[in-house]
């Protein structure tokens, strides 16, 4: 027998990126609105305070900020035939914990998806016929375009002060933008951050090949700045201490920063820390959802009534409590039916490291995002058919975290310990720089997320299954990408190079960082036998139940999905608040 | 250096001797900071989660895995045995954020840690199982074999061509090598790091976290030394 609380208008599940915006849009409505936070409550002070965030043991490797594994976690397998087994320590993804969520320790990239992005499917038939794409590779377009999303992502440029220079505003190509993005209606609200040494040499190396440099959008506040909630954000000052980390200095956008702050001055709005939401309560004909059950600090469980239900939780976390509240058909891979679950998807990442004897880069300075970008591989400017791929990637000269624990590059042949491992770290730490690729990930039928038969949290409940390894189309894009990046880095007459991307046949490693950005699962899209939410990120089942986060992507992005996360929530609060509130139900008739 | 001095430098730890750290081993960009007394000696340290046997094995084993010599601090100089003790006491040792729950089942190797054995109990049974083959193999314990004997067997442990009982040889290697480095480069407040001077060694400030007017100075050395948490100065 559980205890009731007292019934709110609406309970957010999560205190995140999403939840942030969506309780300000609908605080700002004169909604009763409850956050449940399953983490701990998390504020600039104290909790990122100087000196003890400057700290890689406990934040960067120790990963204080991060999901507890212990407490919450998945199992992996590579192919239906296998027996899963736990993710039993963080390694290739870092998904956050507490207030603020993933939002307070990335690195501040802010892309926006390209327009052929949301409607990838369309557009690869459209431009190269339907044969390019592979028999089981499951891409879709997500039912909201690009000119529709827009108004959201200016309005969210402006909620995290992004510094950066734009190249298409209205359609006007600008000089030193990126020309492929989609049109903008605005500047950046803040001009770029200043550049580091290698910036710059990756910025002349472009030139010289004929591409186009330009920075990447950054959520570290390059000026003081002030949004529109009212927030102030301080110049970043390079600290160093950026992804993994809070941000000493109120420059990092974060849900603290940019939202929560603005957000905790309403009267109508309320969290609670501590209290991990299990189930969301159904009616007896399942098509309404009647509140959440939650699990309190104390262990004991309470039910939590409430008319709407939005789930913002990290992205496979969302795919878990629908799975284990009955909402939407699980997906069943061989007879692919079923659509929770459907359609996971990672990021494909490669990289190259220079070494410079002559060069002193000071990496130890840094912000998140300050970096040198080119965008000429994106998937809007490779021929897919002549290529043999599907996807794209961004190329990246960053300079962000140069602590010595784990990040500290070697020359190749470097033995890893020894005299002569400790003279290679004093004669090239500060000698070395990177160019990467942060690419697209395409879904498969049979890359999915369903829960685990064998392994249970503490509450006895089934942790989450995930299948996932790459495919020969994705690592094609990689090898693709492996070219570009080799010749830029040639172009710079590094003293020794080190070029990691990987190679046809290789396996999903769960054990080296590569990024945290997990697609897919409880995607949006046009029709409910492929998606399960309508283009409003609404149930297509319970439609007073709303999904928000990076689970909602068809396939991933070649870009980094914050933007894209903040600007569906804030679509989804208009759709809520112009048309759910006077008219309760289905915003889309399947 | 050479090896004979380093196996000097460290049966003299073992012994447990007074053991001072010269400066003209710390290498002359190296200058140990005028309150680098708040650091413990570490023969003066008595281990908390390491019986006698264990301790002497990290120290010799510290010892190669970072072997002091004129380019900077040895992983001894730097208190590094002294982190890991503190490491195998905490919550890293005990595994305590991680999910230990069974069945734990044999996987491939991508698939990422899937030992019973915490962080702490794998350093049990690995220095265990290693004293017991160097015993079997040269009738010494590792401590005692000679620096090149012990390089060789490091690099069977790390490549995984020594087995040991009950835990995987390269599991354990794999942890001390990661937590040396660790305790090498680690803030100082952590136990190892002692004196900044691996940080010194290598250019890092450390804690300043401040760098606005330094960011397009290009190509120009840094020329303030770290900072540590707790606030001393390099």
């Amino acid at each position: 027998m559980s205890r009731q609380e007292q019934p709110v208008d609406v309970v957010l599940v999560g205190l995140g990126w999403t939840n942030a915006i969506m309780g300000m849009e609908l605080a700002q409505e004169g909604l009763n609105v409850l956050a449940l936070e399953r983490g701990e409550d998390r504020d600039t002070v104290p909790d990122f305070a100087y000196p003890k965030m400057a700290d890689e043991l406990t934040y960067g490797v120790r990963y204080k900020l991060m999901v507890k594994p212990a407490k919450s976690t998945i199992t992996v397998r590579h192919s239906l035939a296998e027996t899963a087994v736990p993710y039993r320590h963080l390694g290739s993804f870092l998904p956050g914990d507490g207030v603020g969520g993933a939002g307070t320790h990335w690195n501040g990239h802010t892309w926006r998806p390209m327009p052929e992005e949301l409607r990838l499917r369309s557009y690869v038939e459209q431009t190269f016929g339907k044969n390019i794409i592979p028999k089981d590779m499951t891409i879709q377009d997500y039912g909201v375009s690009y000119e529709e999303l827009e108004p959201h992502f200016d309005f969210f440029d402006k909620v995290l002060g992004v510094s950066g220079k734009a190249g298409n505003i209205n359609g006007k190509i600008q000089e030193g933008g990126n020309p492929f993005e989609g049109p903008r209606s605005h500047e950046y609200p803040l001009p770029p951050l200043k550049r580091t040494l290698n910036d710059t040499m990756f910025s002349d190396a472009a030139k010289a090949q004929g591409l186009h440099p330009f920075p990447l959008p950054s959520s570290n506040a390059s000026e003081a700045y002030t949004n529109p909630y009212g927030m102030q954000l301080g110049p970043c000052n390079f600290c160093g201490f950026c992804e993994r980390y809070g941000c000493i200095n109120y420059s990092k956008a974060s849900p603290q920063t940019a939202i929560l702050g603005a957000l905790k001055q309403h009267k109508n709005f309320a969290y609670r820390t501590g209290c991990e939401v299990i189930k969301v309560n159904l009616s007896d004909d399942k098509k309404t959802a009647t509140g959440v059950t939650y699990i309190d600090a104390k262990g004991e469980e309470v039910f939590q009534p409430a008319k709407l239900v939005v789930v913002g939780t990290f992205a496979y976390n969302n795919v878990r409590l629908l799975l284990l509240s009955g909402i939407g058909q699980p997906y069943d891979p061989l007879s692919n039916t079923g659509t929770v679950g459907r359609n996971y998807a990672y990021q494909m990442m490669g990289g190259a490291t220079l070494f410079f004897k002559d060069k002193q880069f000071n990496p130890f300075i840094g912000a998140g995002s300050n970096a040198t970008t080119v965008d000429d591989f994106a998937i809007n400017q490779i021929d897919f058919a002549k290529e043999g791929f599907i996807g794209g990637s961004y190329l990246l000269a960053a300079q962000t975290n140069g602590q010595p624990i784990h990040s500290l590059p070697l020359p190749p042949g470097t033995p890893t310990w020894g005299a002569d491992w400790k003279k290679a770290a004093k004669d090239y730490y500060g000698h070395a720089m990177s160019i990467s690729s942060h690419g697209s990930n395409m879904s498969y039928r049979d890359c999915y997320l369903s829960l685990d038969p064998n392994y249970k949290d503490d509450h006895g409940l089934p942790l989450l299954r995930l299948t996932f390894d790459w495919k020969e189309n994705d690592l094609r894009m990689t090898q693709f990408m492996k070219q570009k990046v080799a010749a830029l880095a040639k172009g710079l007459n590094p003293d020794f190079l080190k070029v990691s991307f990987k190679d046809i046949g290789t396996h999903y490693d769960v054990r080296p960082y590569q990024t945290t950005h997990n697609v897919g699962g409880a995607i949006m899209g046009t029709d409910p036998k492929t998606s399960v939410l309508n283009r409003y990120q609404q149930s297509w089942d319970v439609h007073n139940v709303f999904v928000l986060g990076s689970s909602s992507f068809p396939q991933n992005l070649q870009y980094n999905p914050t933007m894209l996360v903040g600007a569906l929530a804030y679509w989804s609060a208009k759709a809520i608040r112009e048309q759910y509130l006077k008219h309760p139900g289905p915003l889309v008739q399947a | 250096m050479d090896s004979n001095h380093t196996d000097d430098s460290r049966r003299r730890f073992m012994k447990g001797a007074m053991w001072v750290i010269s400066a003209s081993a710390l290498g002359s960009g190296v200058m140990l900071s005028a309150n680098a007394s708040t650091a413990p000696e570490l023969s003066q340290y008595k281990p908390v989660f390491f019986n006698d046997a264990e301790w002497h094995f990290v120290l010799a084993a510290c010892d190669r895995l970072i072997p002091a010599d004129d380019n900077g601090p040895g992983a001894l100089q730097a208190n590094v045995p002294l982190f890991i003790d503190r490491q195998l006491q905490g919550d890293f040792g005990q595994a305590k954020d991680w999910y230990m729950k069974g069945p734990f089942l044999e996987a491939p190797a991508e698939l990422g840690y899937q030992s019973p054995l915490t962080p702490a109990q794998t350093y049990q049974k690995g220095i265990a199982a290693t004293d017991t083959y160097c015993q079997k193999t040269f009738g010494k314990v590792f401590a005692d074999l000679s620096a090149e004997q012990q390089d060789a067997l490091l690099t069977q442990l790390q490549s995984g061509q020594v087995t040991l009982t009950e835990v995987s040889a390269k599991q354990f290697f794999d942890f001390l090598l990661q937590n040396t480095k660790e305790g090498y480069f680690a803030d100082p407040i952590h136990g190892g790091n002692k004196n900044m001077a691996a940080w010194k060694m290598i250019g890092f400030p450390g804690a300043r976290a401040s760098y606005l007017e330094w960011v397009d100075l290009h190509n120009v050395p840094y020329p303030m030394g770290p900072v540590s948490i707790n606030g001393d100065r390099g």
